[in-house]
């Protein structure tokens, strides 16, 4: 179970994006999380997968509530949550070849033994061949790189999945492929997701359930 | 598709590069505004390469060479203008003037890349500290170099060469000293700059240490910048020991170095004697100008977009 408590976060001492925000996601659940762009959904998003730390509230993970955020977060728990986010050129480092990229989870971890077997098999199951895996991100397109974030995300098999926004940039049927990649996932590990964007239709067809930002219990920071 | 991204990426230079040969073989008489500047600037690269690569060679061949003294005294033929025997003409007491100017351009080098590698060490440690510490730490070293950038570089050089004996070392401190406070403030703006990028969000929540988050994906990402500011300081650090030699500060006056063979020129140059001022002066501009032109080049490949700002 993961929950947001009376979530108060933002980018500015004393001016939040927006206070009292309370979201559940059950354990193998996917939440669609619908909102207009700059309200702060992305923002509750990072809030949850630890890397904002809150103004104010709570982010309680199968009943234990979190003490710290980005790197005060023990390693355990954050790598118990995969991230994909909106924009693939500005989430992969430049300088990683594609296998790099996929594999720095496995190696900030010390498992550096594990990267070939795995890194060739998320590969395939994300759709990228292995002559594109040792391209560097200018080398391949939008669509080539959100697959690799999308590898990357889920090479630690991750207990719970945030997409930030993460076929806003893409087109239908990278979407169609990337949305098959993470429900597969999810049937054979059983991972919980919070999916966050503005398409309602891909939202409401890809969920179990889709929460309306205004709903919510948000009211503006300002 | 967004598959098709690198097939349209690729025809997008094949098409700039069509623009320089319509404009050769088309009968109007205007030209692309760019072609120009394009070439003026690869001959500019071009020329900076081969004096730069002429000045390394100088400086590290010919001394071992040649083997002559090029402080070895001759009265007899003291002041002489240029010659087939002295192409740079003597100085005052019959020193070869080709000789000292190639071996002072050695110290003085030798002075400008040290002092610069040591000033861009010290800047980008303490730039990426206060950018990764942030709070008031970063708020009291940026203060701080604030009021050392406030005082003149040479008034605080000068300051720091007087409290040792002359010498290369001094020189060198003085120059490191003064001249890592812009190196500090690029580094840490681009440290910040880095910090928040998705990326770094994806490494951490790869589990990814505070340590390997550095070294693995700020400090590449600053390196370049850090480099360029590196090699542009160069020229101005040879400038800057020029400056203190010339004031008598910097290298005793035996020592041969740009600085102090202008310096020691001074008294001729009153009497008529062009020479003794002129070569070590060129000596002085024409390498600066090529690492200066060479950096500029770099630098414009690494931001394309900052093509219209001064070189130096």
């Amino acid at each position: 179970m993961l929950e947001l408590q009376d979530v108060t976060a933002g980018y500015e001492r004393r001016v939040p994006v927006f206070r009292d925000v309370s979201l559940t996601v059950a354990p193998g659940e996917a939440v669609g999380l619908l909102g207009p762009s700059g309200c702060g959904k992305s923002t509750l998003a990072r809030v949850g997968a630890l890397l904002h730390r809150p103004d104010a509230g709570r982010v309680v993970i199968d009943g234990e509530a979190a003490a710290g955020w980005r790197h005060r977060a023990p390693r355990a728990r954050r790598t118990a949550f995969g991230v994909v986010f909106q924009q693939p050129r500005l989430s992969a480092d430049p300088r990683l070849r594609l296998t790099d990229l996929i594999a720095e989870p496995l190696r900030a971890n010390g498992r550096g033994n594990e990267v070939t077997y795995n890194v060739r098999e998320l590969a395939e199951k994300v759709g990228l061949g292995p002559e594109l895996l040792g391209r560097r991100p200018h080398e391949v397109s939008d669509g080539q790189l959100q697959r690799a974030c999308l590898a990357r995300a889920l090479v630690l098999r991750p207990r719970w999945l945030v997409c930030d926004e993460m076929t806003a940039m893409l087109d239908a049927s990278t979407t169609a492929a990337l949305v098959a990649v993470v429900e597969e996932y999810r049937a054979e590990t059983g991972a919980g997701l919070l999916a966050v964007g503005h398409d309602r239709v891909l939202l409401q067809r890809w969920c179990d359930r889709t929460a309306e930002w205004s709903d919510l219990g948000a009211s503006p920071g300002k | 598709m967004a598959e098709t991204a690198p097939e349209t990426a690729k025809t997008a230079p094949e098409t700039a590069k069509t623009a320089p040969e319509a404009a050769k073989t088309a009968p109007v008489t205007w030209k692309p505004a760019g072609t120009v500047r394009r070439s003026t600037r690869a001959w500019r690269v071009r020329s900076s390469a081969v004096i730069v690569g002429l000045v390394v060679l100088a400086v590290l061949v010919v001394p071992p060479l040649v083997q002559l003294d090029e402080q070895a005294v001759d009265l007899a033929a003291k002041l002489q203008p240029p010659s087939l025997a002295h192409p740079f003409g003597t100085d005052d007491v019959g020193r070869d003037l080709l000789l000292r100017c190639v071996y002072g351009l050695r110290v003085s080098l030798l002075v400008g890349v040290v002092a610069a590698v040591v000033a861009t060490v010290i800047g980008t440690a303490v730039g990426a500290a206060a950018a990764a510490s942030g709070g008031w730490f970063d708020r009291v070293v940026m203060r701080l170099v604030d009021l050392f950038s406030s005082v003149p570089h040479l008034l605080l050089g000068i300051f720091i060469v007087a409290m040792f004996t002359p010498g290369v070392w001094p020189v060198v401190i003085s120059v490191a000293l003064t001249h890592w406070l812009s190196t500090a403030r690029i580094v840490r703006s681009e440290v910040l700059s880095l910090r928040s990028r998705p990326y770094v969000d994806a490494a951490i929540s790869g589990g990814a240490s505070r340590w390997r988050v550095a070294v693995r994906h700020l400090l590449p990402g600053v390196l370049p910048q850090a480099g360029l500011a590196a090699v542009l300081m160069v020229p101005h650090a040879i400038f800057h020991e020029s400056a203190l030699s010339f004031l008598g500060l910097g290298l005793p006056t035996h020592q041969a170095s740009l600085g102090t063979l202008v310096q020691a020129a001074r008294g001729s140059l009153l009497a008529g004697d062009w020479w003794p001022t002129l070569f070590p002066g060129l000596f002085i501009i024409v390498p600066t100008l090529a690492i200066a032109g060479l950096a500029g080049a770099w630098r414009e490949r690494l931001n394309p977009r900052r093509r219209s700002e001064l070189m130096l």
